[in-house]
């Protein structure tokens, strides 16, 4: 038998090891900060004031709302998903709410949540502060609750046998095999998921709710305020500074993420080439990080023990009878909510006058006829240039770097930018929106596109180039065929995401001035601030309505196209 | 007398299907096994070995029927078991040793034990020096060796081995199939008994002391096999040979004698065989004078009996060949049909599959009663939905697909999902016919 170290003692401390100390502290400190800011009172927040040196601490603030949104939109996600697997009336109940979910425009709740919050803790800071997580929360889960949930339906057969033979506990299975076994599609769509919660920040930290003003220190608040002041200048310091922070964030949180992630891939083959990130590096080197991973480990492996004494197996599709009760009075309980938020709504929708009903159907086919526009112009760029991208790493290598950080700075923070132009040139908004949207949702195309054309198998290009053939031809028998089913994947995201966009770039207030055009979005925003709940009700309702058939009856079908026959094996 | 550590009762294992009938998949098991017997489960692919074993273990409960285990009820809990999976089944974000360990810990393993432990077995399967690599950089016969470790860990009573070495090339798995032999007849190994499923006839005879022989469709004991021959076996003595052949026998004559009328009452399997390839064995029977003996041939052709099995079944079923005492032997049809050309093949293909083939004389007369002579593939998988589960109706269809359209009997339109007549081609080569006639 080989001499085998089987714990190595601990060495000395490293350089690592004094930067992971210093990581720890600032966390804490940071923790303590933010919950000595937000426990005060609502009128003691002082003004936003546009001074360069407040930046930091509106920075701060910012990142935390996101932060523990995020937080929780994680641990959603995981509670979602083992809802969803609890048996199957629960699996087609609980899929097709995220279906309906996630197609609501979110921002048209604010005022709703606001609402709830501030009545909760009436003149407390915590409660506005809330209401903007609860948004940005509302913006981030869904896909990262689908993305769970398809994870744990996929972990193979055997490897769920593997748990049971060994007697997992559940809790056992759930670190040792759930959790691995979803950490790349976690990641990914953690990404995504805070690339979208900066978009819904730039809505949720200033806004105006029945006449009212709410004003929440951030970054993004710094640039609307700017924007309405009209002071270019410092909206632009604002975005750099923006821009800055969603770099620094990728490179500290995102990419150690993902590489370390490439460990849990499931094909047991050897990897493409794995991408390296320094900061993962530190924490790999770093001795009290491993005895405290190491410690976790012990304590994990006491808790599963202590569980299977108590018999809490892993048991496939079997309730106790203390969790069927939980989970049917759950169901109950959001039974009751539904009705009585039915109730409500259609007391509320009954103040409409016909007159109403004429204008939501005609701002409803507006944005429709605007976001089918802007999806129509993003895609006639996005292609080809994606396609030029995928089909030739050389300009990928340049070029993939620019797109992602122009990707990265969400639309929203660039609408102020944009309209200063537009009001400049003389254009209205009803054509101005059409830019605006196509500013938040060209990106998902692109990105599809690219993944699509790279994933063309090289001897099919082989044999188009063999047999010679070109131009239009190649579009039609390669390229099309080949990205179709990314391109329907990113066409469904970006129509989603063009009409959320609709509710923010319809309705624009910029320095004093509110700006408006014809469209659901605008009805959405306008009767928000003016406090005309029937409308927003009926346009929120009605703007849900469209989405959802449009996924149902069209990108559906494509979908299952893609799947069926565009699939390359 | 050994005693006796799992003992199975009237097992029965069946699944509703969507019409409410039940499909039976294991019928009447019964079985015993004792301290230090090594028993193999032996049977064509997609009989129910699988399913057996995994009742066996307690992974699946039965539909009906018990398990003892040392004469009590087996329960979930039973700590006395392990197995190793075909795939593997190794954690890939795990190394080597934490993939052994992961057994250990569950069981609440103090993690020094656990380590030393896994650190033994892994030496055992001549893994030291690879603790730290990950599954992914190992080769399939080491990876499988990390399972073998990972079950023998946790010292179960029952090694229970599902097809271990079937996802191996043919000398990486003789090689593991010796050193584990080795191992259980120096009694290196921490267990008392193991059940190794297989359907292959040499691996069962080379390991096991009984081999239990399972019939398919549903799946019942056709026949168990004392082998009593000293470890370690050679494969090319006389004894050795035999008994392999015995068990071949054993394995083909009930099933493809009995021509299916007689078993009338339940709807015709389609054994999974393409038509080229039924064609091909045909070609190399008729090469080899029109009468051949199975096993030879398989040995000849360096093929497993999973892999010719189907394709003598089809043929058998078409009326081109029969089997009698482990002999394939071709009708006059078959031979006729063997030496024709492709178009004549076609003729004689489409006259013995309308005649003998359920499902695609059905499809057809379906089809010409049919107005414009259509009709969508769910039609005829919600009648094969009523015999087979979801899965195996498709599997069905596309067989029935793959002959009807060799046989231009009707052809299928992959976009729509019907299948149709080709009215001009139809007309075309029943004028053929009647030339050749």
């Amino acid at each position: 038998m080989k001499n085998y170290v089987a714990f190595p003692p601990v060495k000395g401390i490293s350089l690592s090891d004094i930067l992971v100390l210093f990581i720890i502290f600032a966390f804490v400190s940071f923790i303590f900060f933010i919950g000595n800011e937000w426990k005060g009172d609502l009128n003691s927040v002082s003004p936003i004031s546009l001074d360069y040196k407040n930046l930091p601490y509106y920075v701060v603030q910012s990142v935390s709302r996101i932060g523990i949104a995020y937080i929780f939109s994680l641990l959603f996600s995981i509670a979602y998903g083992y809802l969803t697997k609890k048996n199957k009336v629960t699996e087609v109940v609980l899929i097709s709410l995220l279906d309906i979910l996630q197609s609501i425009p979110v921002l048209s709740f604010l005022p709703g949540v606001l609402f709830a919050m501030i009545s909760l803790f009436p003149n407390k800071r915590i409660g506005v502060e809330l209401a903007s997580i609860i948004l940005i929360f509302t913006g981030q889960v869904w896909n990262m609750a689908f993305s769970y949930y398809n994870s744990i339906c996929t972990i193979p057969r055997d490897i769920l046998e593997v748990g049971k033979i060994y007697k997992f506990s559940r809790f056992y299975r759930f670190i040792k095999i759930d959790l691995p076994y979803s950490a790349i599609g976690l990641v990914w769509n953690s990404m995504m998921s805070v690339a979208g919660g900066w978009f819904f920040l730039m809505a949720c930290e200033m806004f105006v709710v029945k006449g009212k003003d709410f004003r929440l220190p951030g970054i993004g608040s710094y640039i609307q305020l700017a924007a309405n002041e009209g002071n270019l200048e410092k909206v632009i310091v604002g975005l750099l500074v923006m821009v800055i922070i969603i770099v620094l964030l990728d490179i500290i949180v995102w990419r150690p993420l993902v590489v370390w992630s490439q460990k849990f891939k499931f094909d047991n083959v050897q990897g493409e080439d794995e991408k390296e990130s320094f900061i993962l590096n530190i924490l790999r080197n770093s001795h009290i990080l491993e005895s405290i991973w190491d410690a976790i480990e012990s304590k994990i492996d006491k808790l599963n023990c202590y569980l299977i004494e108590r018999k809490h197996f892993y048991k496939e599709q079997r309730l106790s009878k203390m969790s069927t009760i939980i989970v049917y009075a759950l169901f109950i309980v959001l039974l009751i909510i539904l009705v009585k938020g039915c109730i409500t709504a259609f007391k509320i929708l009954s103040g409409l006058k016909i007159s109403d009903i004429y204008l939501l159907l005609k701002a409803g086919l507006f944005s429709f006829l605007r976001t089918f526009t802007a999806i129509a112009i993003a895609s006639l760029w996005t292609v080809p240039l994606g396609v030029l991208i995928g089909m030739k790493p050389k300009i990928a290598k340049v070029l993939q770097p620019i797109i992602q950080i122009a990707a990265s700075i969400p639309a929203t923070a660039l609408f102020p930018i944009i309209i200063f132009f537009l009001l400049k040139l003389g254009g209205g908004l009803g054509f101005g929106s059409i830019f605006l949207m196509l500013l938040g949702t060209q990106w998902y195309i692109l990105f599809n596109v690219i993944a699509g054309a790279y994933a063309i198998p090289q001897d099919l290009k082989d044999i188009t180039e063999l047999y010679k053939i070109r131009g239009f031809r190649k579009w039609r028998v390669l390229i099309l065929p080949g990205i179709f089913p990314y391109l329907v994947t990113g066409l469904i995201t970006a129509t989603g995401g063009a009409w959320n966009a609709s509710i923010v770039s319809e309705y624009v207030v910029f320095g004093g001035e509110v700006y408006k055009t014809m469209g659901l979005g605008s009805l959405i925003s306008e009767s928000s601030s003016n406090g005309n709940f029937s409308i927003l009700l009926a346009s929120t309702l009605l703007m849900s309505l469209i989405v959802v058939t449009l996924n149902r009856f069209f990108w559906k079908k494509m979908f299952l196209l893609a799947e069926e026959k565009f699939r390359i094996e | 007398m050994a005693e006796v550590i799992l003992e199975a009762l009237n097992l029965c294992k069946a699944y509703p299907m969507r019409t409410g009938s039940q499909l039976t998949v294991l019928e009447d098991i019964n079985l015993t096994v004792k301290e230090g017997e090594f028993i193999s489960i032996l049977g064509p692919s997609g009989a129910g070995k699988s399913t057996l074993l995994r009742i066996l273990s307690g992974l699946i409960e039965p539909t009906s029927g018990k398990i003892l285990y040392h004469g009590k009820p087996q329960n979930e809990a039973n700590p006395s078991i392990a197995m190793v999976f075909q795939s593997f089944a190794l954690f890939p974000w795990l190394t080597v040793l934490e993939n052994v360990e992961v057994g250990l810990k569950a069981k609440g393993v103090e993690r020094e034990l656990a380590r030393e432990k896994a650190i033994k077995m892994l030496d055992l399967v001549g893994l030291d020096g690879f603790e730290d690599a990950y599954p992914r950089e190992l080769s399939g016969g080491m990876k499988q060796r990390v399972g073998i470790a990972r079950a023998l860990a946790i010292e179960p009573e029952i090694l229970f081995m599902d097809e271990p070495f079937s996802a191996l090339d043919v000398l990486t798995a003789d090689n593991l199939r010796n050193e584990l032999i080795r191992l259980w007849a120096e009694r290196k190994l921490p267990i008392k008994s193991i059940i190794f499923v297989t359907h292959n006839i040499e691996e069962a005879v080379f390991l096991s002391d009984r081999a239990i022989i399972l019939s398919h469709n549903p799946a019942t004991i056709r026949a168990e096999i004392t082998i009593n021959m000293p470890h370690i076996r050679n494969k090319n003595l006389k004894e050795f040979k035999l008994m392999v052949d015995d068990i071949f026998a054993i394995l083909t004559r009930p099933k493809v004698e009995a021509p299916f009328m007689l078993r009338k009452e339940r709807y015709q399997f389609l054994p999974h065989a393409k038509v080229g390839a039924i064609a091909g064995l045909l070609e190399l029977v008729l090469s080899k004078g029109g009468i051949v003996d199975i096993s030879e041939l398989t040995s000849d052709l360096g093929l497993e009996v999973d892999d010719v099995f189907p394709l003598i079944e089809a043929a058998a079923f078409l009326g081109f060949a029969s089997v009698k005492e482990g002999d394939i032997n071709l009708t006059d049809v078959g031979i006729k049909f063997s030496r024709s050309d492709l178009l004549e093949k076609k003729v004689i293909f489409r006259e013995m599959a309308l005649k003998n083939i359920q499902l695609i004389n059905q499809i057809y007369q379906v089809l010409t009663k049919t107005e414009k002579k259509r009709m969508s593939e769910d039609f005829f998988i919600e009648i094969l939905e009523n015999h087979f589960t979801k899965d195996e109706a498709w599997n069905q269809l596309e067989i029935a697909i793959d002959w009807g359209r060799y046989a231009e009997l009707f052809a299928y339109d992959y976009d729509s999902g019907e299948l149709y007549i080709e009215e001009s081609e139809g007309e075309i080569e029943q004028n053929k016919e009647k030339v050749d006639v």
